[in-house]
C-alpha cells in the first residue's frame, strides 16, 4: 500500500473539517468514505483505525457523545 | 467550612433517610460538601416540579480518549453552581473487584482532592464510577490515576469495561478462569475500548458457571458462561449425608425442581441422565457437598442481551454452546472481530448487537459470521423463526 496513515488522517480531517456543523461523523463513516476514496486496495479497516487514533492523540480531532460517539473538531477549533 | 456554609433545605429528600434501609441522602451528606449540597438541592428541586435538570452527553473527556468520561451539566446552572458540571468518570475495576485497602484510599484521596468525593462501587459495566468532575479537573484526576496504574473504562458506542465473577480465585463451581479471560480481552481490545467505532455498547462479561454471578446473561453483548460436557460428578455417600440429615427432600427438592427432570431418586441413590442435562446449576447449588460440575469444562458464548433503552429487554441466546476456555482464546477472538466487522458495518446508530440480530435474522446473521445453526441455538421446537432447513428436506423427498 502506498498510501500511509499521515494522509489518511489528514484526509478524514478534512472531511470532519467540511462536515462540521452540518453532518455528525462516526469512526465507522469515516472509515467507509477513506475506502471509498482511496480504494480497497489502498485503505483498509486497520490503517483507518490507525489515522483515527492519530487524529484523537495529536488533539486535532475529539470525540463527542450525542446518543453515540462521534468525531468532531475541538470547541476552540471549530 | 461546613458552619460558615448554609446548607440547602431538602425536606422532600430527607424522609428518604427514615426508612431502616440505606440511604442514599444520608451517604451523600456524609461528604458534607459544597458540591454535595448542591447535588442534594437540585434534586430536591427535581422532586418539587417533577422534572429532571441534567443535560446528558457533549464534548467532554480526556485526550486521546474517546470513552470513559460520561458529561453530565446541570441546566440550572445558576442556581445550582457547585454541579453545574457534574460528570463522572468510569475507572477500569481490577478484575472480580480485588482491591488492597491501600489502592482504594489513594482511589479515594485523589477523588476527594478533585472531584466530589462521591463514588459508585461499582457502576452497572463495572467499573469504578467517580461521580461529580469539574471539566477542568478531568485531566489532573486522570494524570494521577494512571500514574497509580489505573486506566479510564469504557463509555459510549465502545466496547465497554469487561467484568467476570470471582472465578477461580474463591469459587469451587468456576469451569475456567473468568478473571484470566477478562484480563485478556480487556488487554486486547485497549484500541475498542478507548476509541469508540461501533454503531454503540458492546459489553463483555465472564461468569465461571451458570449461576451466572455478574447476571451475563441480562446484562452483556457478549457472555461467556462457564459449562461443562461431561456428567455431574457425584459423591453417593454426601447423597445419603443429605437424605439422612433431614434437611432437604432430595425427591422434592432437587428431582422434581430439575428443568428437564432428568434426574432420579430411588430414596437410596441418585442417577442423573446427563445427556438431558441443561447445567441449570439447581441441583448442584441444593447439594454443593454431593453434586459439583463436571471435568471436561469450557464456557458456551451467549450473545444479544441488553436494558431496555431504545427497543424491549432481550436476554442473550447461545451462540456456540461449548468451547475451551484458553489462552491465547485466539478462535473467540476471530469470531468476536467477525461479529464487530459485520455490526460496525451494517448496525444503524444506537442498535444493539442484539436488536441488530432481529433486525437481520439470526439465520443471516449466522451466515454471515460463517457459524452453523446448532440445536442449542433453540429453545423449544418452532420458538425460533430465524432459521429454515431448507435444502435437506426438498432433496430428501
Ligand atoms: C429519569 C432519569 C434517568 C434515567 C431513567 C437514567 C437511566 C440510566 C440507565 C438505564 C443507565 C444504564 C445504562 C447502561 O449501562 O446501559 C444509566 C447510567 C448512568 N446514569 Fe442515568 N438515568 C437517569 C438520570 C441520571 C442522572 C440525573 C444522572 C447524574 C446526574 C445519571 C448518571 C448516570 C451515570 C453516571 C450512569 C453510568 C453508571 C455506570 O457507569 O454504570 N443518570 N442511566
Ligand atoms: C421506571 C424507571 C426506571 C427503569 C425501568 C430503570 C431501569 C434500569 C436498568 C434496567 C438498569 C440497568 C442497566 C444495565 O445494567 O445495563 C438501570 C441502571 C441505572 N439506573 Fe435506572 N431505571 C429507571 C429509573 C431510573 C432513575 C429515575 C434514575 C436516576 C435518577 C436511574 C438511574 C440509574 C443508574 C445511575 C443506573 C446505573 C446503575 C449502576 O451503574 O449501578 N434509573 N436502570
Ligand atoms: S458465576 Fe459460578 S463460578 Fe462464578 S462466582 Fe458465581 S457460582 Fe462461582
Ligand atoms: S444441573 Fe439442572 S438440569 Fe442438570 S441435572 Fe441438575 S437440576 Fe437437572
Amino acid at each position: 500500500m502506498s498510501v500511509g496513515v499521515d494522509q489518511v488522517a489528514e484526509a478524514m480531517f478534512q472531511l470532519v473539517t467540511e462536515t462540521h456543523g452540518k453532518k455528525s461523523l462516526k469512526a465507522m463513516d469515516l472509515t467507509k468514505a477513506m475506502i471509498e476514496k482511496f480504494g480497497a486496495a489502498e485503505c483498509d479497516k486497520e490503517l483507518c483505525k490507525h489515522a483515527i487514533r492519530q487524529l484523537m492523540d495529536s488533539g486535532r480531532c475529539i470525540y463527542s457523545y450525542l446518543g453515540g460517539s462521534y468525531i468532531t473538531l475541538p470547541p476552540d477549533k471549530a | 467550612m461546613s458552619e460558615e456554609r448554609k446548607k440547602r433545605e431538602t425536606p422532600l429528600l430527607d424522609e428518604l433517610e427514615s426508612g431502616p434501609w440505606p440511604s442514599f441522602v444520608k451517604e451523600i451528606k456524609k461528604s458534607d460538601t459544597p458540591m454535595a449540597d448542591d447535588l442534594l438541592g437540585v434534586l430536591e428541586r427535581s422532586y418539587e416540579e417533577h422534572i429532571g435538570h441534567w443535560k446528558h452527553g457533549g464534548l467532554v473527556g480526556v485526550m486521546g480518549y474517546g470513552g470513559g468520561v460520561i458529561g453530565r451539566y446541570s441546566d440550572v446552572p445558576q442556581d445550582f453552581p457547585e454541579v453545574a458540571e457534574f460528570h463522572t468518570m468510569r475507572i477500569n475495576q481490577p478484575a472480580a473487584w480485588f482491591y488492597t485497602s491501600d489502592a482504594l484510599r489513594k482511589i479515594t484521596d485523589i477523588w476527594e482532592r478533585h472531584g466530589s468525593g462521591l463514588t459508585n462501587m461499582h457502576g452497572s459495566t463495572g467499573d469504578i464510577v467517580l461521580l461529580g468532575c469539574k471539566t477542568e479537573a478531568l485531566e489532573p484526576t486522570f494524570a494521577e490515576l494512571t500514574s497509580l496504574g489505573f486506566d479510564l473504562g469504557g463509555s459510549g458506542s465502545d466496547m465497554r469495561t469487561p467484568s467476570c465473577c470471582i472465578g477461580q480465585a474463591r469459587c469451587e463451581w468456576a469451569c475456567y478462569d473468568t478473571m484470566g479471560a477478562c484480563y485478556d480481552f480487556t488487554q486486547t481490545y485497549q484500541d475498542e475500548l478507548h476509541r469508540p467505532a461501533f454503531p454503540y455498547k458492546y459489553k463483555l462479561k465472564f461468569a465461571g458457571c451458570p449461576n451466572d454471578c455478574v447476571a451475563s446473561v441480562a446484562r452483556s453483548d457478549m457472555s461467556f458462561i462457564g459449562v461443562w460436557r461431561d456428567d455431574i460428578k457425584v459423591d453417593a455417600e454426601q447423597v445419603k449425608a443429605y437424605a439422612a440429615s433431614g434437611k432437604l427432600d432430595i425427591q422434592q427438592d432437587v428431582c422434581d425442581r430439575c428443568p428437564t427432570r432428568c434426574m432420579r431418586w430411588d430414596g437410596a441413590s441418585l442417577a442423573i441422565d446427563n445427556a438431558n442435562c441443561v447445567k441449570c446449576m439447581h441441583c448442584i447449588n441444593a447439594m454443593p457437598k454431593a453434586l459439583a460440575p463436571g471435568d471436561d469444562r469450557g464456557a458456551a458464548i451467549l450473545i444479544g442481551a441488553k436494558a431496555p433503552i431504545v427497543g424491549g429487554a432481550l436476554l442473550g441466546s447461545v451462540l456456540v454452546p461449548f468451547i475451551k476456555m484458553e489462552p491465547p482464546y485466539e478462535e473467540i477472538k476471530e469470531l468476536l472481530s467477525r461479529i464487530w466487522d459485520l455490526w460496525a458495518e451494517y448496525g444503524k446508530n444506537r442498535e444493539r448487537v442484539g436488536e441488530f440480530i432481529q433486525r437481520l435474522g439470526l439465520g443471516n446473521f449466522l451466515e454471515q459470521i460463517g457459524l452453523e445453526p446448532v440445536p442449542e441455538m433453540i429453545t423449544a421446537p418452532r420458538a425460533n423463526p430465524y432459521v429454515f432447513y431448507q435444502d435437506t428436506v426438498e432433496e430428501e423427498a
